[in-house]
């Protein structure tokens, strides 16, 4: 364009010494202890459910309608006193007894619905077909089905955890092994991996983020599930779970106990998510840099 | 075996195609070649010869619409560990193993050796690629030429019949490129372990390789094949030769004579 840019302009060389490190303010220092207790998660959820619990309190009193909404000083009584006096444990560990049995059951159902799809075209097309009939149609739907096939009791609750568990689990899974990149497939049939020791030592470990949401994502529909159909009919030989308890306490008017039932639920829920599913999250795909 | 007697790995009028969604793409026409006991054998051409296409269906990839790839006199139907592949991308470590384990792993997937001596070789070829310190480190927190390392020691480890490098430098910065390139030779004349290279840049396949073969683009086809110069051989002899080279890949494109010695760019 400018003809005069183009001349090529005469620079002298230059060369510096660098100024030593020492002469520097800061070029390396610890955070502050303030700074480091501010960086553990931990902390900052714990310092939330305490901010969420002191809102609660305060609104409760102000509101004064134990009937309606308790206190949560008279529900953390409640919920201790159920605990340790009454059947609140018995009837949490009926609950998780039924929750694990159903999760288990379905995700090895999606674990062999997936390892079907991804083995052939065929299997896709059927993973994605009842995907997109059974997924959106609730649980609890299938309830009264469930009852007249299985009876009053522990199986019709199963079989409705395993149906709101599968395709979640299933979906999340089969989308994770299509992410996986195509150089690390080639690498592991490279080493001569096929069948079952591909998917379990590559396709697995590689889709593992999206595995691990799913399982985290049919956990809570698992709980979901599993409280409505409790609440639906929770007394199955002789011991209801936590539904049962939620439904009872309701019908003679306990709101503290009703409030004590739900914590529990929000209790246990948040120990599963923040140790068990973060302890998982750590060792695996944080440390492996999945997921940062 | 020495380099006079039957050739390792024996191409013989190998047609490749491949289906994209739209089109029946035939990447290479009728190619021969042999490759020899510790070769440094390198697939030169431009973007588009099926070099790449070439490398994978040596590995085991992809199956010939016609002709024949013998690997010791046995037809190749499938991938399989005698056959290592070092890929151009920086993914292909598996990120749930250190490297340490990355290393180990074909080892004992193989079932070649339990896991004390698959952990002893391992160690052994992260020493000879200079990583000790990294033996226990994740693939993610590794730089670029350290990963592309890992890979080349676990390659290495296996100790194939041949080694199969896709353009493994290609990602790499100039400087580390060129730092990767001494390194290979510097193991190579540890080892004389077989290699075949796959690179679009003239330069690299005179300094890497022993021989070269050149190939035309749409589709691949063999245009020549030539030994590269000894290590050592004066910038002149270089120049010369890189000249030659280019001259015959882009004889018959006059408007690809002012194409840089290296595109950054993808391929097939």
């Amino acid at each position: 364009m400018n003809n005069v840019a183009d001349a090529p302009l005469a620079r002298p060389e230059i060369l510096r010494q660098p100024i030593p490190a020492s002469a520097f303010g800061i070029v390396e220092k610890p955070l502050s202890r303030w700074e480091r207790v501010a960086n553990i998660g931990t902390l900052r959820k714990f310092a939330l459910l305490v901010a969420l619990a002191v809102i609660w309190e305060v609104y409760a009193r102000a509101l004064a309608n134990p009937l309606l909404f308790p206190t949560f000083s008279a529900t953390l009584s409640a919920f201790f006193h159920g605990l340790f006096g009454g059947d609140l444990f018995t009837k949490a560990l009926t609950s998780l007894r039924v929750l694990l049995i159903g999760y288990g059951a379905g995700i090895a159902c999606a674990a062999v619905l997936t390892i079907v799809a991804i083995s052939s075209r065929v299997g896709t097309d059927l993973l994605e077909l009842l995907t997109s009939m059974f997924n959106p149609l609730p649980a609890i739907a299938l309830l009264p089905l469930a009852l007249i096939w299985f009876g009053l009791g522990t199986g019709s609750i199963v079989f409705v955890i395993i149906h709101s568990v599968l395709w979640a689990v299933a979906l999340n899974t089969h989308s994770g092994f299509l992410s996986v990149s195509n150089t690390l497939r080639m690498v592991g049939r490279n080493y001569g991996l096929r069948g079952l020791p591909y998917v379990a030592r590559i396709l697995i470990p590689a889709a593992f983020p999206s595995i691990l949401t799913g399982l985290k994502i049919g956990w809570a529909f698992a709980w979901r599930t599993l409280i409505a159909a409790e609440l639906v009919f929770g007394v199955s030989s002789g011991s209801g779970g936590l539904g049962w308890f939620i439904y009872e306490n309701k019908n003679q008017l306990e709101i503290p106990n009703v409030f004590a039932g739900l914590f529990t639920v929000i209790v246990i829920g948040l120990i599963v998510e923040n140790v068990v599913f973060r302890v998982v999250e750590a060792r695996t795909v944080r440390r492996w840099g999945l997921q940062s | 075996m020495t380099a006079n007697g039957e050739p390792l790995l024996q191409v013989r009028g190998v047609t490749l195609q491949y289906k994209t969604t739209e089109h029946l793409v035939t990447a290479t026409y009728r190619v021969d070649f042999d490759v020899h006991r510790s070769d440094r054998f390198i697939l030169l051409g431009p973007s588009g010869c099926g070099k790449s296409t070439l490398l994978k269906a040596v590995g085991g990839y992809m199956t010939p619409v016609e002709g024949e790839i013998r690997l010791k006199g046995e037809s190749v139907t499938r991938p399989g560990p005698d056959r290592m592949m070092v890929f151009q991308e920086f993914d292909q470590l598996l990120p749930w193993r250190t490297v340490k384990e990355n290393v180990m792993f074909p080892l004992q997937a193989s079932g070649r050796l339990p896991r004390a001596s698959a952990e002893e070789k391992a160690l052994e070829y992260i020493a000879k690629v200079n990583l000790t310190p990294f033996v226990d480190s994740y693939p993610h927190t590794l730089s670029g030429g350290m990963k592309q390392r890992v890979a080349i020691a676990r390659g290495m480890a296996m100790e194939p019949d041949i080694l199969l490098m896709d353009e493994p430098f290609a990602a790499l910065d100039a400087l580390t490129r060129r730092k990767m390139q001494d390194e290979l030779l510097a193991l190579w004349e540890g080892t004389r372990f077989t290699v075949l290279f796959v690179t679009h840049s003239i330069p690299e396949a005179i300094k890497v390789g022993s021989r070269i073969l050149l190939l035309s683009p749409h589709p691949g086809q063999v245009k020549a094949e030539m030994d590269s110069l000894p290590t050592g051989a004066s910038g002149a002899q270089v120049t010369a030769l890189e000249q030659r080279i280019h001259s015959m890949l882009f004889a018959d494109s006059v408007e690809e004579q002012a194409v840089p010695d290296h595109h950054a760019g993808a391929h097939a």
